[in-house]
């Protein structure tokens, strides 16, 4: 996903008047390094080393004291069995969201690529809901997954199904948030897929056509393996978003109004929410601290192993 | 491409414009669902089955968002629009500067620094929340609008987006503004700015888009009813649906509307913007 470092700007433009250039580009180079030097010192690199500290010492908000613990806080977590829960269900989230979120974008792609002159238009349904306010459409699904006078349930009255309790039961509030992430984020993957779409020479379907493959072994045989650089990116992008959803749960999981998010009975907790009520309900700062370099650790596996996967040559 | 190259798609594919406007539908209808909630009467809302329509409109739950009991939000939008588009400058303005020297100056540590700023892309933001709440705290901006946009205004991704596209500017172009005596700032905003406008529009719409709709850092450091954001005065509305449906659909078409009015008038925009910054984040 990263650069690839251009050869070419290492021949240095005009390098016998670089003395006298490099002057004049001297205030213009300060007034950007600098402030943007001292956001990052302050806001980036300041925090993230505060943050590793942090995680090995008991910090708490509004005391002064913060003594180093060693390790305690990541063996504390092991025997958590709320984080062991939380972490659960983040993966459970993940396994369920992303395969079904990339198999419906590149379905979605496929058709709108093929839909002639209503292309733009669906191309601009698809994609709204991705666009629009987190915390607005959340707000939204929530009331629509409401037992009775919800939308959804009246549909299912309409059909003469029985009510389904959906983010009240324990067994499908994670599921409907799955589903609301499907239609929220389907958009973006969407548009990826059709730029990768985009990128795959038509010879190559032409020579398919001339040894006589048909649709479905054009699919698995040429659109699907060239797209393979599209897949890894949208799978490690969207198992990273994934693993710290936040919003969402946040605002679909509470039944009332000072109910903590995560409910019922701990079925919607994930690492991200886990980490803000230790964090900034219960004011254990290193503890949560503790939790997000966990996550760190899993995405920074996960983004390594991308590029592992893209540093192939994907020679077809 | 379901169809082979020789297969000249059909004209008008009935069939797939049937599948897909179904698709569309669901896509839809949330919205339309809750724009025409946020007219009907408290009586109506409670109907079954459900109206199509709101049979005597009302703009109550309207009027009703200008003084909830958790704030007014008159206060949360003028906080959102405040915070957003001073943010978003900036953050523009910083990019497009850093942009420019990563892709056009010629100094020591030049490459090591742009290491630097795109490993910041690997550190997920769930971490930093917490010591960055610290240092919100010992600052004393806690309650501050300053604590939502200045943290913000580095911005790796886009510094990235920017160097690749101010890279594609001929050199040419810059040296022949440097023979006429123009200093870098002028170069700067004479040639490169007015030359990286569609790509600065990528990058401005795709801040935008993410930072109107930022919950969780606004959750952590605002606590002031008076300095609520949209999303965090939404946020109020969880739990509330026994009472509050009318107003829940008004506040949300208040957060949705106006990026679709926009997005509307811009898509090709937003959507290229999108396309770039995801193949590149």
């Amino acid at each position: 996903m990263l650069v690839r470092q251009r050869q070419a700007s290492a021949a240095r433009p005009g390098a016998g008047l670089s003395m006298h250039r490099r002057r004049a580009q001297l205030p213009f180079l300060l007034a950007t390094l600098i402030p943007l030097g001292l956001v990052w010192g302050s806001f980036w690199l300041y925090p993230l080393l505060n943050g590793l500290w942090g995680s090995v010492t008991d910090w708490r908000g509004f005391v002064m004291e913060q003594p180093f613990v060693g390790l305690q806080n990541y063996i504390d977590l092991a025997n958590d069995a709320l984080f062991v829960r939380s972490l659960q269900n983040s993966l459970l989230f993940t396994l369920m969201y992303v395969p079904l979120a990339l198999a419906l974008a590149l379905g979605v792609a496929l058709l709108v690529e093929a839909s002639g002159k209503l292309r733009p238009l669906f191309r601009m349904l698809y994609f709204m809901p991705f666009i629009t306010s987190v915390t607005a459409t959340a707000l939204i699904w929530a009331w629509l997954y409401q037992p009775s006078f919800g939308l959804f349930n009246q549909v299912l009255a309409l059909l003469g199904l029985p009510e389904q309790r959906f983010l009240r039961s324990p067994t499908q509030a994670l599921p409907a948030i799955v589903g609301y992430q499907l239609w929220k984020e389907l958009g973006f993957n969407m548009v990826l897929f059709i730029a990768g779409l985009g990128a795959i020479d038509r010879s190559y379907y032409e020579a398919a056509r001339v040894d006589g493959a048909n649709r479905w072994q054009i699919f698995w045989r040429i659109t699907l393996p060239l797209l393979q650089p599209t897949v890894v990116l949208l799978l490690v992008t969207n198992l990273i978003w994934s693993l710290q959803v936040f919003g969402p749960i946040f605002i679909m999981s509470s039944s009332a109004v000072n109910e903590p998010p995560g409910g019922p009975l701990n079925a919607t907790i994930t690492v991200a929410v886990y980490q803000w009520q230790m964090a900034f309900r219960q004011l254990r700062l290193g503890y949560g601290a503790a939790v997000g370099t966990v996550v760190f650790v899993i995405t920074l596996i996960v983004t390594l192993l991308q590029w592992r996967l893209l540093r192939r040559d994907w020679d077809y | 491409m379901i169809y082979p190259a020789s297969q000249r798609p059909p004209k008008r594919p009935y069939l797939l414009w049937g599948v897909l406007a179904l698709g569309a539908l669901i896509m839809v209808a949330p919205f339309y669902w809750t724009l025409i909630s946020s007219f009907k009467s408290p009586d109506e809302l409670r109907l079954f089955p459900p109206t199509w329509w709101p049979q005597r409109p009302t703009l109550e739950h309207w009027r009703s968002l200008a003084n909830l009991q958790f704030g007014s939000f008159v206060d949360f939008f003028r906080n959102s629009l405040i915070v957003v588009v001073s943010q978003t400058f900036g953050v523009l303005l910083l990019c497009a500067m850093a942009g420019y020297v990563f892709a056009k100056f010629n100094f020591r540590g030049r490459n090591a620094l742009f290491w630097i700023v795109l490993a910041m892309l690997m550190i997920p933001p769930n971490f930093l929340i917490i010591p960055l709440y610290a240092l919100i705290v010992d600052l004393n901006w806690t309650n501050t609008l300053t604590a939502l946009i200045v943290p913000g205004l580095f911005y790796p991704l886009g510094i990235f987006l920017m160097r690749q596209s101010i890279g594609a500017i001929p050199n040419e172009l810059l040296d022949a503004a440097r023979i006429d005596g123009a200093s870098e700032f002028a170069i700067f905003f004479r040639v490169v700015l007015p030359l990286s406008t569609a790509a600065l529009a990528a990058l401005g719409i795709f801040h935008f888009i993410g930072e109107w709709d930022n919950l969780l850092w606004p959750l952590v450091v605002i606590d002031d009813p008076a300095l609520y954001t949209i999303p965090l005065g939404l946020a109020q509305f969880r739990g509330r649906f026994g009472t509050a449906i009318g107003p829940v659909a008004a506040g949300s078409m208040v957060a949705v509307l106006p990026v679709l009015l926009v997005y509307l008038l811009a898509q090709r925009q937003f959507i290229e913007g999108v396309t770039q910054s995801g193949l590149k984040g």
